[in-house]
């Protein structure tokens, strides 16, 4: 059996490699998508006072740290029992709506979208922000640069630091804002709205307007019918920071919607010993393996399943762009994983959106900002929508506040099955009997799994023109039948 | 061979070195696992100068100082007397038991303290046994290589 | 003569470094016009086997962020201080461990037990499931690395050129670093750290200090302090004094104590002691009972004091039961 290796995955946050074996028939047999690391977030946090979590749960991922900081910082307010003052949430808020629409923004113009925007079978030179800026022009790559920077010093700002936040503990945040760094947050936040609006122009001027990557969003290479989940508010709109967890199956009908602190009513993970991490998947389902389908567990949890799981947007731009989406692509819920893309572009005009309103809300620059525990602390459950996927953080303490026990089920997480499945499902669309495996190939494969994550990228930089990537296929005694160099 | 515990002694220049000393001078027995390591005050001894003596291979650490009021830099075994209970917490952290940990004051006329104090610590350490810590067995662990 | 070539990895981290090198925002665009990029997994798309075929001692300068937590991550180590003429750990994990570090407060095998069989979502597996390094499937053999026992900082492993500190380190000092590297001025003497001052935390932090009399400590959820006066002089636990400068102590100025990202203070071998020592200087007590009840105020001294430098720490991890 023919045997390729991708090792490790890149353009990607995080480790992964890629095992694909062929048949005799050179026709894919399998596919192995394993992750080679596990650090143990959830035993080590034991016998910490709970309060430190906010802090310690960052390092999970130093891309969304945000993510964790608040979902950490909302497990503590329910183990204290405790409710921050408006002003508290609302500067969480903001903190995090800014934070997701920079998140969004590295992603597409850096990470999945170069190979969107420049085309899955250009040269490998031309798939990064080099190609992207010659595409869309030079203007853009700076445009892309102050964006993050943007964003970043307004998480400054609000977080204390713009990796790794601080300001979060049970009961509220450490610090406010004056009405002088609130006027300039309001003025960072409609230059956000500004550029997301470019972006979904952007959006439609090179994707949606080429009918060959139309046809690619659309193809079934990269379709799969499976269940969708995302955090919706009492009105079943989009919320990225709070609300229901809101589950429909595969024909978009809403098959559970359920408070966080039930999720394990609702979720359990699977074990493989192939790998170190687990497979999530919907427990009243069940685990059928990775198969994808009404009767199988697997769900996504992605930009793409928040606007299938919930009715419309919170804000109008962003809502206008949500019900193009849907009747340029036949309805809800949409199944091609590469429309994750454009869900990805919705969220951050949407998300820059929510971002403007809390930063000229009244409230943002109140005084009061900590409500202090008085409660025993017991245990609590809590849930944000990080950029990929719904993240929740559960926590037990004894009746010091001191963690006795941490479970979490993290954003990317929940995907492991269905990128698992859209990198089987491309491979085999992809490699057939009689072709020959190109680094084209190779990349679109990769592509598969790129449209999930958008945790990282170089968001900013011109990178150079020789991408060297060398395949060397095997045979069954180790020997090299072919060598593929790009 | 029957283990020999191994304390490092940390004795404060003014009162317990002196103290040794006159253990020594009056010839009284006691016995030879500590060694000591003279410093001018029990509030020189570092934390650190600690764990360091349990990581080169002390399967126990005494510090001696002078008694309360004392000390012949008026404050010196005041820091003292809440460092070692707080190293004391720190060690039982690393899963060392605390007992491998003793703070005594001794002044410079008690001879017979000195003695006293070295062979029940001694005689504490063998029944604990010698300590085996993690950098004691480390060696770089194995590579996969392809 | 091509550039001179650069390559970034990362081990056991969270990509919090990746983000603070482009944190440099424009300045980026120097490093890449000055520097030829040749590995950096994360951003472009050179993978292992392309590390293997290069010349060694054929990559000018290399970032290594990340702890040691697998055989991969140690493999990569080797294999990265072979190919490049300068090394340098770059942030907390490849400094002291870091955060993963904390995992030498437990053991492999309880990380595993709760992971894999008793986490309340998890689907316990009759006998129990766990990850084998060679898995023979049925098409074929599949591997993943090993987990080692302990966590362990890079210069554990190989040997490292210079050291720049911080969680991550923040882009003013890291641009400090890459200016300096591409002016082709002399870097200090190998060993150096580099990116962070030579004092204390508190030398940078505006707050107003006065002589410390502690008989009470809080928790930081526990009180609203003043935003002027320093913390410790409040009675919340703040690791300023055993803690490196270089951070411009953005923890203290947004109201939350510094929890000693940027590793111990020069010539301080633990942090964890000096904290101790420090703490033990300022408590107001010398009556046995009252000194341990002040203690037992102190929340988790060992996950505190040594929250990002265990596994650089003198005893590095904690005896197994």
């Amino acid at each position: 059996m023919k045997h390729i290796k991708i090792d490790p995955i890149t353009r990607l946050e995080g480790h992964g490699k890629i095992d694909i074996f062929l048949d005799e028939n050179g026709e894919v047999a399998n596919t192995y998508f394993q992750i080679p690391e596990l650090r143990g977030f959830e035993q080590f946090c034991v016998g910490r006072p709970v309060e430190e979590l906010p802090r310690i749960t960052t390092r999970i991922c130093g891309v969304c740290p945000e993510a964790h900081h608040l979902a950490s910082a909302k497990a503590c307010d329910a183990v204290f029992q405790v409710d921050p003052p408006p002003t508290a949430k609302k500067l969480r808020q903001l903190l995090y709506n800014v934070f997701f629409a920079g998140d969004h923004t590295t992603h597409f113009y850096a990470l999945g979208g170069p190979d969107f925007i420049v085309g899955p079978t250009a040269p490998a030179a031309e798939r990064n922000i080099l190609g992207v800026v010659r595409k869309v022009g030079l203007e853009v790559g700076g445009r892309v640069i102050e964006m993050r920077k943007r964003t970043q010093e307004v998480l400054k700002v609000l977080g204390g630091k713009q990796t790794h936040q601080v300001t979060s503990l049970p009961g509220g945040v450490s610090k406010g804002i004056t009405a002088e760094e609130a006027a300039v947050i309001q003025q960072h936040c409609r230059w956000f709205v500004e550029f997301g609006k470019f972006t979904i122009q952007a959006f439609h001027d090179i994707v949606l307007k080429n009918q060959a990557y139309v046809d690619l969003i659309l193809s079934e290479a990269f379709s799969h019918r499976t269940y969708y989940m995302g955090l919706v508010d009492d009105n079943n709109r989009v919320n990225f920071y709070d609300g229901k967890v809101r589950v429909v199956d595969p024909d978009g009908k809403e098959f559970a919607r359920y408070s966080p602190a039930e999720y394990l009513d609702h979720i359990s993970e699977h074990v493989e010993p192939w790998t170190y991490l687990k497979f999530p998947f919907l427990k009243k389902v069940g685990w059928k393996g990775l198969v994808d389908g009404k009767e199988s567990g697997v769900y996504r949890a992605t930009p793409l399943s928040r606007l299938n799981a919930a009715d419309r947007m919170p804000t109008p731009l962003a809502q206008a762009e949500y019900e193009a989406m849907f009747t340029t692509l036949g309805g809800k819920p949409v199944h091609a994983t590469l429309a994750t893309h454009w869900a990805r572009v919705i969220e951050l005009l949407g998300a820059a959106e929510m971002a403007l309103d809390l930063a000229q809300d009244p409230e943002i620059t109140g005084t009061q900002i900590r409500t202090i525990p008085t409660r025993v602390p017991t245990e609590g459950v809590g849930t944000v929508e990080a950029p990929r996927g719904t993240l929740t953080h559960h926590y037990v303490t004894d009746e010091k506040g001191i963690v006795k026990k941490v479970n979490l089920i993290v954003g990317t997480t929940n995907n492991y099955a269905p990128i698992s499945l859209s990198i089987g499902k491309a491979a085999r669309g992809l490699i057939r009997k009689g072709s020959e495996v190109t680094e084209g190939t190779l990349n679109m494969i990769e592509m598969a799994f790129r449209a999930y994550d958008p945790c990282f990228g170089c968001a900013t930089h011109a990178l150079p023109g020789r991408q060297p990537f060398v395949v060397r296929i095997r045979d069954a005694n180790g020997e090299i039948l072919q060598e593929i160099t790009r | 061979m029957a283990f020999e515990p191994k304390i490092i002694g940390f004795l404060c220049n003014w009162c317990s070195y002196t103290g040794a000393d006159l253990a020594g001078v009056s010839r009284i027995k006691s016995a030879p696992n500590v060694r000591v390591i003279r410093t001018m005050c029990s509030g020189r001894i570092d934390p650190a100068f600690v764990l360091k003596a349990f990581q080169l291979g002390a399967d126990g650490v005494i510090v001696m100082g002078c008694h309360l009021g004392d000390c012949h830099y008026q404050e010196g075994n005041y820091k003292t007397i809440r460092r070692i209970p707080f190293l004391k917490r720190l060690i039982q952290g690393f899963g060392i038991d605390p007992r491998r940990l003793r703070l005594e004051w001794v002044s410079a006329s008690e001879g017979d303290r000195f003695a006293q104090v070295v062979n029940e610590m001694t005689e504490e350490i063998r029944k604990l046994g010698p300590l085996s810590l993690h950098v004691h067995r480390d060696a770089q662990q194995p590579v996969l290589h392809q | 003569m091509g550039k001179p070539t650069l390559a970034l990895y990362w081990a056991a981290s969270c990509g919090g470094c990746e983000i603070a090198v482009l944190d440099l925002h424009a300045r980026i665009l120097d490093v890449a016009a000055a520097f030829d990029i040749v590995f950096w997994p994360v951003a472009l798309d050179f993978k292992y086997d392309d590390l293997r075929a290069r010349d060694d001692q054929s990559i000018d300068l290399c970032l290594f962020n990340g702890s040691i937590r697998n055989s991969e991550n140690a493999e990569i180590a080797h294999l990265l201080r072979a190919k490049a003429k300068t090394l340098v750990a770059f942030g907390s994990c490849a400094l002291e461990g870091g955060i993963p570090g904390l995992a030498n407060l437990t053991t492999k095998q309880d990380i595993w037990h709760y992971v894999y069989e008793e986490s309340p979502s998890t689907v316990k597996l009759n006998g129990g499931v766990f990850p084998q390094t060679h898995s023979s499937m049925p098409e074929g053999a599949i591997e993943i690395p090993e987990m080692w026992e302990t966590v362990k900082s890079l210069d554990q492993v190989i040997e490292v050129d210079y050291f720049v500190p911080g969680c991550p380190p923040q882009p003013e000092r890291i641009w400090e670093v890459i200016e300096h590297i591409m002016s082709g001025r002399p870097l200090p003497s190998k060993g150096s750290v580099l990116g962070a001052g030579e004092k204390t935390c508190c030398d940078e932090c505006p707050r107003e200090r006065k002589e410390k009399k502690l008989k009470q400590f809080y928790r930081p959820f526990e009180i609203v302090p003043d935003p002027n006066l320093c913390l410790l002089d409040q009675g919340i636990v703040c690791m300023g004094p055993a803690t490196r400068d270089g951070c411009g102590a953005l923890c203290t100025k947004a109201n939350m104590p510094c929890r000693g990202c940027y590793g111990p203070p020069p010539h301080v071998t633990d942090q964890g002691a000096k904290m101790v020592s420090a703490l033990s200087s300022v408590i107001d007590a010398h009556d046995p009972q009252e000194i341990e009840r002040i203690l037992d105020q102190i929340a988790d001294p060992m996950g505190t004091f040594y929250r990002f430098s265990l596994a650089h720490s003198i005893l590095r991890r904690v005896e197994k039961p």
